[in-house]
C-alpha cells in the first residue's frame, strides 16, 4: 500500500524557494560551467520543469549515460527479441524497454504480432507468472542501475528458495562508476549530479571516486525542482571555491551508509562483469552478471542456442545517440532528430524511453 | 444449474433457447423500457422533433470492475458524454455485446445492472441490442459497443473555431483519476486514499454551465490523451493554450501516483470530465454554475486563450518556466525508475 501525500510534494516544487535559489545560483555563479546530470530521470525533470531556462546563459545542464532503456545494447536488445518470440515464453520487463527499436522491431512490436510480452512493475510479479504458469517459461529481462538491481537480487534469491525451475533472468544490469570513469577523463564536462535513487541504495561514499580520483564536483541530488537547484548551487559553489568535492543534497532519502541489505543482496546474487554500453561500447566491469550460485536462473544459460542463432540489429548508422550519451552531442545537433526519429519512430534508443535525452529534448522542445 | 446457467457459451450466441433465455432473464429485466420490449430488430422510437445527433463508440477496458465503474458503466457514460459534448441531449442508445464462452453469467449481470443505473443518471433509454459470442480466448470477457442518439436543439453551438484570444480554459473537476485508476487496478497497485474513476454521464453538469453561460465557445470531454490532447485541438492559427500549473485541480492520490509511476495527470484519461472556453467575461459565471453541481465542485479555470502567433499549447510553471504540451504520443507506459 502506497500513501499518498501531496504535501511530501509541495515543499520540493515551492515557488518561492525556486525562485530564491535561482537567485543565488545567478549570484554565485562564476563563469562557463557543464554540468552533466548523470541519471534519466533528472533529465526528465530538468525538462519537464523548465529548470534550463531559469539558469544564468553560459551554465549548460547536459544529459549524461544514466537512462537504462538508452545504454542497452542492440545485442542485449537483440537476444530479448529472440526469447521474446519463442512461444512457450513469457517474456517479462519494465514498460520503458518495450519500444526499444532493433532493425524495423521491437518489443512492442511483437507483442501486436502476438507473443505473450508483459510489463511488470516488480520483477516479483514474474515468480507469480511462473506459478501460474508451470508448463511455461518465464523470462524478466532486467535492465537498470542500481536502483532496480537490488530488485532482480531479491527476485532470485526468491526464485532460489522457491526452486523454481520455469524462471529464469536475461541480465543486463549495469552500474554506474566504470562507466563514469571512461567518460569524463578528457571530457568538457565541470561537476555532475549524480542520481539520488542510486546513492539511497550504495550510499553517499559510493560517488566520492568523482572528487577523488576523476577531480570533478559532484552534488547527490534528488528529483524535485528544488533537489535539482539545491545540487546546481551546490557544484557551483564548489566551482567558484576551485575545488572538488562532494556533497548529499537529498539527504531526506540518502543515507550515508545507504541501504546495506540491497548492497548485501547484490552482492550475494552478482558478479561484476565487462558490459557494452550503446553508445559508449564496452566497459570493463560496469555490468552485473549472474553468479555461480545462481546461475540456474541466467537466462543468457538457459537459452544460450536459441540467442546464439539471434539476429543482431544494427542502429540507423546516422543515429547520434552514443554521442548523445557521452554529452557531445545535443539531442538537437543530430540530423534524425525531430525528422526521421521522433517519438512515434525512434531510429535509436535514446527517443524511447520516457528519460531518454531525444525524447526529453523533443517532448518539451524549446517553444 | 447447469454449466450453461453459470457462464456463457458458444451456444448463447446461437440464437437458439440459450440465447433467448439471456435475453429473457438478464437483458430484458434489466434494461427494461417500452422501446425494448417491442422485441423488434429495431426499436421504434417517437419522433424528437429536432436535429438528431449520433455517435458511437466501443470499450474494451480492462480490468471490467475497477473502483468507481466497469465496462458498463463506462459504455453509458462515455457515448452520453460524447452526445453532451457536441451539445444534443442524449435520448436512445443501443448496445452490442461481443462476449467471450466462460464470462460468468454473474458478472455480465452486475455489467448491465451497471449500464441500467447509468442510463437511469443519464435520463436514457437503451432501446435496442445485439450479443455475438466468441470462443475462449478470443476476447477479453466483455465488449461493448453502444450507439447513441440525442436532440441537437437549434441555438448557438460551441466549436473549436469560436475560440479567442482571451478566452478562459476550465475543466469540470480533477483530473487524471479514470487513467490512473485503471493502471493501478491492472497492476494491482493499492494507494491510501484509493483512487477513483470518476466515470459519469455529465449531460445535467454540461446543461447547467450552457444554461449560466449560452455562448460556450467550446466544450469537449477530455479522454484518452487527457487535457493535454483537447489542448493540441484547440491551439492553432496563431492562437495559444496556455495551462497553468498550479491552477490544474488534482487528487492528492492522482498527485502522488502519477509523481509514483512517472506519468503526467495532463496526459491521463477522464472518463466524467470536461473542458470549456468561455469569454473572459462569461468565466465567473461559468465557474459559479459548474462549482454549484456535485459533479462540478472541484472545476477551475486552468489556463487561457493567447494570441501569440505560435499556436501552441504548452504549461506556465508558477516560477515563471514554460514547457511545451506535446500531442500525447503511444501508450503512457510506467517508467523504470
Amino acid at each position: 500500500m502506497f500513501k499518498s501525500n501531496a504535501a511530501l510534494w509541495a515543499e520540493y516544487r515551492d515557488k518561492s524557494r525556486i525562485k530564491l535559489l535561482c537567485q543565488q545560483i545567478a549570484e554565485e555563479y562564476s563563469g562557463p560551467m557543464r554540468i552533466m546530470e548523470v541519471c534519466g530521470t533528472h533529465t526528465m525533470s530538468i525538462y519537464h520543469y523548465g529548470i534550463r531556462s531559469l539558469l544564468p546563459e553560459g551554465l549548460q545542464l547536459i544529459s549524461g549515460p544514466g537512462c537504462p532503456v538508452c545504454v542497452t545494447d542492440e545485442k542485449t536488445v537483440s537476444a530479448a527479441l529472440a526469447l521474446a518470440k519463442i512461444p512457450n515464453i513469457i517474456f517479462t520487463t519494465y514498460g520503458d524497454m518495450l519500444r526499444v527499436p532493433a532493425g524495423n522491431t521491437s518489443l512492442q512490436r511483437l507483442r501486436d504480432e502476438g507473443a505473450d510480452i508483459r510489463i511488470l512493475l516488480s520483477p516479483l510479479d514474474a515468480l507469480e507468472l511462473a506459478e501460474q504458469h508451470p508448463e511455461r517459461q518465464i523470462v524478466f529481462f532486467a535492465v537498470g542501475f542500481e536502483t532496480t538491481a537490488p530488485l532482480t537480487a531479491a527476485t532470485l534469491c526468491r526464485a532460489k528458495e522457491k526452486a523454481l525451475q520455469n524462471f529464469s533472468v536475461l541480465c543486463a544490469h549495469k552500474t554506474m562508476p566504470q562507466a563514469l570513469r571512461s567518460l569524463l577523463p578528457g571530457s568538457a564536462v565541470d561537476a555532475l549530479l549524480c542520481p539520488g535513487h542510486v546513492a539511497a541504495v550504495t550510499g553517499e561514499a559510493f560517488f566520492s571516486f568523482v572528487p577523488q580520483d576523476l577531480k570533478r564536483s559532484a552534488a547527490i541530488a534528488g528529483f524535485e525542482p528544488v533537489d535539482i537547484l539545491e545540487a546546481v548551487l551546490a557544484v557551483v559553489r564548489m566551482h567558484a571555491q576551485g575545488g572538488a568535492g562532494l556533497l548529499n543534497c537529498y539527504p531526506r532519502a540518502v543515507r550515508p551508509e545507504g541501504n546495506p541489505l540491497a548492497m548485501k543482496m547484490m552482492e550475494q546474487v552478482f558478479v561484476p562483469c565487462d558490459a557494452v554500453w550503446r553508445g559508449l561500447g564496452e566497459i570493463a566491469d560496469s555490468g552485473l552478471a549472474i553468479g555461480a550460485a545462481y546461475r540456474e536462473f541466467d537466462a543468457a544459460e538457459r537459452f544460450k542456442a536459441e540467442i546464439a542463432a539471434a539476429d543482431c540489429y544494427r542502429d540507423n548508422p546516422a543515429c547520434r545517440c552514443g554521442f548523445v550519451l557521452r554529452g557531445e552531442c545535443t539531442p538537437e545537433e543530430c540530423p534524425l532528430f525531430g525528422n526521421a526519429c521522433t517519438p512515434d519512430h525512434p531510429c535509436g534508443a535514446c527517443m524511447v524511453s520516457g528519460e531518454g535525452a531525444c525524447a526529453a529534448a523533443y517532448k518539451y522542445r524549446r517553444i | 444449474m447447469s454449466y450453461t446457467d453459470e457462464v456463457i457459451t458458444l451456444a448463447h450466441g446461437g440464437g437458439g433457447r440459450l440465447y433467448h433465455q439471456l435475453v429473457e432473464e438478464v437483458f430484458l429485466p434489466i434494461f427494461d423500457n417500452a422501446y425494448l420490449r417491442q422485441l423488434n430488430d429495431s426499436a421504434l422510437c417517437p419522433s424528437l422533433g429536432t436535429a438528431l445527433a449520433m455517435t458511437t463508440d466501443s470499450y474494451v477496458v480492462q480490468p471490467r470492475f475497477f473502483p468507481g465503474g466497469d465496462i458498463g458503466r463506462l459504455a453509458v457514460c462515455g457515448t452520453v458524454n460524447d452526445l453532451t459534448m457536441s451539445g444534443a441531449k442524449p435520448a436512445y442508445l443501443s448496445v452490442g455485446m461481443i462476449l467471450e464462452a466462460g464470462l460468468p453469467i454473474a458478472e455480465l449481470r452486475r455489467i448491465c445492472e451497471s449500464m441500467a443505473a447509468a442510463a437511469k443518471e443519464a435520463g436514457v433509454s437503451l432501446v435496442t441490442g445485439d450479443t455475438k459470442v466468441v470462443e475462449k480466448g478470443k476476447g477479453d470477457g466483455i465488449y461493448i459497443n453502444t450507439a447513441g442518439i440525442g436532440l441537437f436543439p437549434e441555438g448557438k453551438k460551441a466549436c473549436p473555431q469560436k475560440i479567442q484570444a482571451g478566452d478562459s480554459i476550465l475543466v469540470s473537476g480533477t483530473i487524471g483519476d479514470h487513467g490512473l485508476c485503471i493502471l493501478a487496478a491492472r497492476e494491482r497497485l493499492e494507494f491510501d486514499p484509493p483512487l477513483r474513476s470518476d466515470a459519469a454521464p455529465l449531460h445535467d453538469l454540461a446543461a447547467a454551465v450552457q444554461k449560466a453561460v449560452p455562448d460556450i465557445h467550446a466544450m469537449r470531454d477530455p479522454t484518452r490523451g487527457g487535457v493535454a490532447s483537447v489542448a493540441n485541438e484547440w491551439c492553432g492559427n496563431g492562437l495559444s493554450i496556455e495551462i497553468a500549473e498550479e491552477a490544474l485541480p488534482l487528487s492528492a492520490s492522482v498527485s502522488a501516483v502519477a509523481g509514483i509511476l512517472g506519468l503526467d495527470p495532463l496526459y491521463v484519461a477522464n472518463e466524467g470530465k470536461f473542458m470549456l472556453a468561455v469569454s473572459e467575461s462569461d468565466t465567473e459565471a461559468a465557474l459559479r454554475a459548474l462549482r454549484s453541481h456535485p459533479l462540478g465542485e472541484n472545476a477551475a479555470v486552468i489556463g487561457r486563450v493567447v494570441e501569440d502567433g505560435r499556436g501552441l499549447a504548452y504549461v506556465r510553471t508558477p516560477y515563471g518556466s514554460q514547457r511545451l504540451l506535446d500531442l500525447p504520443y503511444a501508450e503512457q507506459l510506467p517508467r523504470i525508475c
